[in-house]
């Protein structure tokens, strides 16, 4: 056919239309394809603002970004390759973003008269050239080819209209030179039953990547080898599904069935569907009249002695303040989950950002500390997951748990660990009594200072639990000034000595140099990329990215000292840098963006350009 | 209740070493040891009980009691309660609430507790008055209370525990008087034997900010104020000399020396519609104020429905390892 294959070492695509085209379906099946095809891969959802907006709208942009490649990669990319356009709107809005010099792909059905006034166009900018300086524009009547596609089936014009985006994945896939047959397996089992339907999409996927193959529009295929991965079985997974899988070997390992109680919210709601799927593992999902009764209810699972999890984002973490209190106080196991999204109020739901540290660190009435550990990738939420576990368990302790919209959206290639290998999770009920012929609830263990976890249903070990002070030991309510002194001390000291659970802290680079990015969370990526550019261009810059950021490890300080600059990207208006600040008496630097994006690499480097001179 | 011979505890063993705090001659001294005189009877282990609470004065009930407890934050408790039952079926899980705590901050808590029919035993101390707080109205305040909320009256409409109750599909709605003992333990007996959710409204009095609320109940009156349920009976108070009619459906007090017997209204547990028709004669001008039970009936519950869905699950699906779910699906490997 005269086409030539081009090898290049990644590429980002971008697949963008109205809420109703089914971008990110699209988007998940070029993954999973992509990740059978053993590139390393990361991607980004960038779900509607608005799920009902009017179809056509720019607030109705549904996006999926995927950036792959034959080297490892940290994140989603910046600047997208290619833009496949389903409708005018979805080019409004990521037009400037596309690099220049690269590939829009458009549904030209979509664009009439009535869809580009809706998005702002004057005139058509497929058709009047204003792209052409920049981009290499494929216009594609899409609407039309499948409905030629899927002439003879006997389905509506509307469900037939409705598989172009099976069309463009077609087109995508012949342009990257990808097979077909995973995203075919996946359409037989998705819609077992429904033949039409499965025909319809299968013929729609089947004509474009025929399209491509036929016609003059595409000159150049590419290739992107497969990566370099360290040996062992990979698959994709997503932050939300790799945080409740963690939990359920958490679950697993400790011997205690997980009580999920939470209440529907975006962006946590899927670790809810999840682990409501995972009834067979003894998995028992409690959807509560509200928030606070979500917490509530864990923390009477937790006194009963289940393994409780609670999962919500900022708004359900304000509602359930006074609640993780009482869990502070009555030192129970429970694992507490934000998966924080734009704010403040409702904010941004669908965006991410990672503005609520403050609230995981003050965000109770009183002394009320619990440990914080924030995962760094989609997949480093699974072990995240499993480590919050195990310190709540151990220190008998709430333990908050830091994700974000991007890391439980996005999605990578994840190397399967081995259960087995995992550090054990040891879990002891009293079952005698500890001082003389009494049982004392709050009586600590010398070493980590947490208290025995005595069941209801054990005889002899009847203990009341409370929100008012405790006497120390005996757990009786007690209002002395001492003793209330000396109890605020012993809390915050427990939650200080989980330091010694936290391993060596990971430096990128030497542990010395002119200056260090400090992340945290789901800037990883970005502060890692960023890092190797920088080192490749000889600066004298290392990476750390704190997972837990209450305590802090213990190593912290002196890593800190090493360097002559501290610049801490985030996605808030300067929270951990506070923290580091007040703690540390470094002059940390903050770069802080709050676009309900993550931070691209490029802004940091230039960031570090700027501060080295 | 059948009496069983297997008692393994006395009230004795139920007074937990706390000194009780209460005001003295508050009702809530009343409820405490007659639901420790009650329980030994139940037979069942002592540690099998779990008593939960939110704020308030009648939330202070747990300490109180030598058994598993929790004293939480305020109106919570069926929330933390519904936790315990899911998690251990196998525990009796009382919720002591107050009127504040149960149907105001706690109100939805309340509510869906009920409606998922989840086997608590709630007992809500109602004596129309915030008490710990030292003396606002409550959310069952009768319109016109002063207090020092309310200086010029209240104007809000309380709230009727039982309708509301009713009205939230609760399979076992009960009430009583502190000071009516023998009648406080009988509810207690037959919400324990209750499988579902019960809710028991106790008239309590609070003789620092409300006395008297209930004189009309427990005072030299009460046998003409009041009428107790029985099942299955006709509706007759007043040591028999007036009973219950209905007039359409409208129900009117009469005479009984005018009024054969069998003209009286029969109470049926069962009846939901009349059941509605009995809660609204709560605080009633011209009928009798209600106690005993008035709706009992069996639904599965919340709990149970719990355990089988999970059973279920693992006859379908099989016991597996975390280790076979993560290697199921699409996986490929790198040599
Ligand atoms: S304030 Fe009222 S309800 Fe509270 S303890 Fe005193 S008398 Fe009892």
């Amino acid at each position: 056919m005269g086409k030539t294959f081009k090898t290049i070492d990644e590429a980002v695509i971008r697949f963008a239309g109205d809420s109703g085209d089914g971008m990110q379906l699209t988007g998940g099946r070029f993954t999973e394809t992509t990740a059978i095809v053993g590139n390393d891969l990361s991607t980004l959802p960038d779900f509607p603002a608005e799920i009902r907006a009017p179809a056509g709208s720019l607030a109705g942009v549904s996006a999926f970004q995927i950036r792959f490649s034959s080297k490892d990669i940290h994140t989603p990319g910046h600047r997208p390759d290619v833009l496949v356009s389903m409708n005018p709107a979805a080019l409004k809005v990521h037009q400037k973003e596309i690099i220049p010099g690269g590939t829009i792909i458009a549904n030209t059905d979509a664009f009439t008269k009535k869809n580009l006034n809706f998005a702002g166009y004057e005139n058509n900018p497929i058709e009047d050239g204003t792209l052409d300086d920049y981009f290499t524009v494929i216009p594609i009547e899409m609407n039309k080819m499948v409905k030629a596609a899927c002439e003879g089936i006997d389905l509506s014009p509307k469900l037939v209209a409705r598989t172009k985006n099976l069309f463009a994945l077609g087109v995508l896939f012949y342009m990257y030179d990808r097979p077909l047959d995973a995203t075919e397996k996946w359409l037989r089992k998705k819609f077992k039953g429904k033949d039409a339907i499965i025909e319809a999409n299968t013929k729609a996927l089947n004509a474009g990547y025929n399209y491509g193959d036929t016609t003059e529009l595409f000159t150049t295929r590419y290739k992107v080898e497969k990566a370099v991965l360290p040996k062992g079985t990979y698959r994709n997974i997503n932050g939300n599904y790799a945080t409740s899988l963690g939990l359920l070997a958490a679950s697993e390992r400790s011997g205690l069935d997980i009580f999920y109680g939470g209440y529907p919210i975006t962006p946590a709601s899927d670790i809810l569907h999840t682990l409501a799927s995972w009834k067979h593992f003894g998995v028992q999902t409690f959807q509560a009249e509200d928030e606070i009764a979500g917490i509530m209810s864990i923390i009477g699972a937790s006194f009963a002695g289940k393994l409780g999890v609670t999962a919500t984002s900022g708004p359900g973490i304000a509602l359930k303040g006074e609640a993780m209190g009482l869990a502070v106080i009555t030192e129970l196991p429970m694992v507490i989950i934000n998966v924080q999204r734009g704010g403040p109020s409702t904010g941004l739901p669908t965006k991410t950002e990672q503005s609520d540290l403050n609230q995981a660190f003050y965000g109770r009435n009183g002394e009320a500390p619990m440990p914080i550990i924030a995962p760094s990738t989609p997949g480093d939420c699974f072990l995240a997951a499993y480590e919050a576990c195990k310190i709540a368990i151990k220190y008998m302790t709430p333990v908050f748990y830091l994700s974000d919209g991007y890391l439980a959206n996005g999605s990578e290639p994840w190397k399967i660990p081995q259960i087995k290998d995992l550090d054990p999770i040891e879990v002891k009920f009293s079952d005698k009594p500890n001082e003389g012929d009494s049982f004392l609830p709050y009586k600590r263990d010398d070493k980590t200072l947490s208290r025995p976890w005595a069941l209801p249903g054990t005889p002899g070990l009847e203990h009341r639990l409370g929100g008012i002070e405790k006497e120390e030991n005996t757990g009786h309510v007690n209002y002395d000034p001492d003793n209330h002194h000396r109890m605020t001390e012993l809390r915050k000291e427990k939650i200080a000595r989980v330091a010694s659970d936290i391993g060596k802290t990971k430096i990128y680079g030497d542990s010395k140099g002119d200056l260090l990015i400090l992340g945290w969370g789901g800037t990883y990526g970005a502060c890692r990329s960023s890092a190797e550019t920088l080192r490749e261009e000889n600066y004298k810059v290392s990476h750390v990215q704190l997972r837990w950021i209450n305590p802090f490890p213990s190593d912290l300080k002196s890593i800190l000292s090493n360097f002559k600059n501290v610049l801490i990207p985030e996605i808030n208006m300067g929270q951990l840098i506070k923290l580091i600040r007040s703690e540390f008496l470094v002059d940390a630097k903050g770069l802080n963006l709050v676009r309900g994006k993550p931070i691209g690499a490029p802004v940091i480097t230039e960031k570090v350009k700027e501060i080295l001179g | 209740m059948e009496q069983t011979n297997t008692i393994q505890f006395t009230k004795k063993n139920l007074e937990s070493d706390q000194a009780v705090r209460w005001c003295p001659g508050c009702g809530d001294y009343a409820i405490l040891s007659q639901t420790q005189k009650t329980m030994p009877d139940f037979g069942r282990k002592k540690e099998e009980f779990a008593f939960i609470s939110g704020i308030g004065c009648s939330s202070r009930f747990p300490y109180y009691m030598n058994t598993y407890g929790f004293h939480s934050i305020h109106g919570r408790a069926p929330a933390i309660a519904s936790g315990v039952k899911i998690a251990n079926p196998d525990l009796s899980v009382w919720v002591v609430t107050g009127d504040g705590d149960g149907l105001s901050i706690g109100g939805n808590h309340f509510m869906h507790a009920l409606r998922r029919n989840m086997d608590l035993n709630i007992m809500m101390f109602n004596n129309r008055i915030y008490g710990l707080t030292k003396g606002q109205y409550s959310p069952t305040s009768k319109v016109g209370h002063v207090t020092k909320a309310t200086p010029n009256g209240s104007i809000d409409i309380p709230l009727n525990p039982p309708l509301l109750a009713l009205g939230a599909q609760a399979t076992f709605v009960a009430r009583t008087i502190d000071r009516w003992q023998k009648h406080l333990s009988e509810m207690m007996t037959r919400s324990y034997n209750h499988d579902g959710g019960s809710i028991i409204e106790v008239y309590q009095n609070c003789n620092i900010f409300n006395d008297g609320a209930f004189e009309e109940y427990t005072g030299k009156e009460k046998f003409d104020n009041v009428i107790e349920l029985k099942n299955n009976e006709p509706m007759l108070f007043a040591r028999g000399t007036k009973g219950i009619k209905m007039d359409g459906s409208n129900p009117v007090v009469v005479d009984m020396e005018k009024h054969s017997v069998d003209e009286i209204l029969i109470h049926d547990e069962t009846n939901l519609n009349q059941a509605l028709i009995v809660a609204n004669w709560t605080s009633h001008p011209v009928l009798p104020e209600p106690i005993g039970v008035l709706y009992c009936i069996d639904k599965p519950t919340y709990n149970q429905e719990m355990v089988n869905q999970i059973e279920n699950a693992r006859k379908v699906r099989g016991k597996r390892s975390v280790q076979d779910l993560l290697n199921v699906g699409d996986t490929w490997t790198v040599s």
